[in-house]
């Protein structure tokens, strides 16, 4: 409890107030994100490392170019424009939460961060179907003379070099691509996937906490906050996977 | 709001609502904006390595370029969505500092894959014969007949 003298004193680091003029769940929110930055930042500059090694690497426009209900289409970057675009969305009706929240409005908080929950699963939805058409889609690739029918998985890369002058119900045919490709693609974007499954389990209960008045009685919306700088987080992450796995 | 919990939290910074939805409307249209510009760059490389003889060069200024972008998002988002050009400047510098760390992983890392690549390419010609990708000169659109195992003209 600050008294009258800690309110008085003005000396930032000689107690009674936040040095960061910061909230000690916020702040501590804050040093775990950057521990998750150095996380992610690892799995991918391993990412980097093992595509820096290779001769060959997958151009990711001809691995990512499937859309739902489009068939055989080739639309590259169209499905993965689509995730990106619902999670920027996502975070912006987080802010608008969190705005709400600083203004105590229940109703505000309520709206906004149900809409949240909805970009957040319909990008785990997206992320659901584009796994399964990786794996389950087959595509015929050359291996040791003969033609055999692949899905991207952990252990195939059906994405390698095209094999020259060999066509197979005409489409051409590839080689094997690297293994990594698989291992680092499901990896990566699973923990992401992971990430934001329970950015919006975090949401949902917040929703279920916003809804029985625990932040109402409680007198501020901070909670929603400290969810906010989470979601945000996944948004930000989300960025530099697309970079890395669709865009270069 | 004079509240318990934010006994120890001095200030405030509140911005009037018609302030804040411009900022919000603003950073989300640049973000959108950032994006479709990269989703255009990641077409036209697509477009250069369709081609007959890739210019790797423009490829790479391509990606650097995207990598620029990216690294602008990323500074909206932390700095305007996550509040974080709102805090005072300590402990800006406590998440910021530490996170320049990258700048050696990244390079050090990505050079260290380079360099097992050439050792590699050098000294396991294996390794070199099998993965190294044949000159870019596709045929794509011609008809070919389903030939038995042909060797592939790899180098």
């Amino acid at each position: 409890m600050a008294t009258q003298a800690t309110a008085h004193q003005t000396k930032w680091w000689s107690g009674g107030k936040s040095p960061f003029n910061l909230e000690y769940g916020k702040l501590m929110m804050w040093y775990f994100l950057m521990s998750d930055a150095f996380t992610f930042g690892a799995f991918l500059i391993s990412y980097g490392t093992i595509r820096f090694s290779q001769n060959f690497w997958p151009d990711p426009n001809v691995v990512f170019n499937a859309f739902p209900g489009a068939g055989h289409a080739n639309l590259p970057l169209a499905f993965v424009s689509v995730m990106t675009f619902i999670l920027i969305i996502s975070s912006v009706t987080m802010v608008l939460a969190v705005h709400a929240g600083h203004k105590g409005d229940k109703q505000g908080v309520i709206k906004w961060l149900a809409w949240t929950i909805v970009g957040g699963i319909a990008f785990l939805g997206c992320q659901a179907w584009e796994w399964h058409h990786l794996i389950t889609g087959e595509h015929a690739v050359l291996v040791d003379g003969k033609i055999e029918m692949w899905g991207q998985n952990m252990r195939h890369n059906p994405w390698g070099p095209i094999a020259e002058g060999i066509t197979h119900n005409g489409h051409h045919v590839r080689t094997p691509g690297p293994v990594a490709f698989g291992g680092y693609f499901f990896g990566i974007t699973g923990f992401h996937g992971f990430h934001v499954f329970s950015g919006v389990v975090i949401n949902i209960i917040m929703l279920i906490m916003t809804q029985k008045n625990v932040f109402q009685n409680r007198g501020h919306y901070l909670m929603i906050e400290k969810a906010g700088l989470y979601w945000h987080f996944v948004d930000l992450v989300w960025v530099f996977v697309f970079l890395c796995f669709y865009l270069i | 709001m004079q509240h318990p919990a934010f006994e120890e939290v001095t200030y405030h910074h509140h911005a009037d609502d018609a302030t804040f939805k411009k900022k919000v409307r603003k950073t989300t249209i640049l973000l959108s904006v950032i994006t479709i510009i990269e989703l255009a760059i990641g077409l036209m490389i697509y477009n250069i390595h369709k081609g007959e003889n890739p210019n790797e060069l423009l490829i790479l200024m391509f990606k650097g370029a995207v990598c620029i972008l990216t690294l602008a998002k990323a500074y909206y988002i932390v700095s305007i969505f996550m509040h974080l050009g709102d805090e005072i400047r300590n402990m800006i510098m406590t998440i910021v500092v530490p996170l320049l760390l990258f700048i050696w992983f990244i390079a050090a890392f990505l050079w260290d894959g380079n360099s097992y690549k050439n050792l590699r390419n050098k000294y396991d010609p294996h390794f070199k014969e099998k993965t190294m990708p044949a000159k870019h000169n596709k045929a794509d659109d011609k008809t070919h007949e389903v030939k038995p195992a042909e060797k592939s003209g790899k180098e």
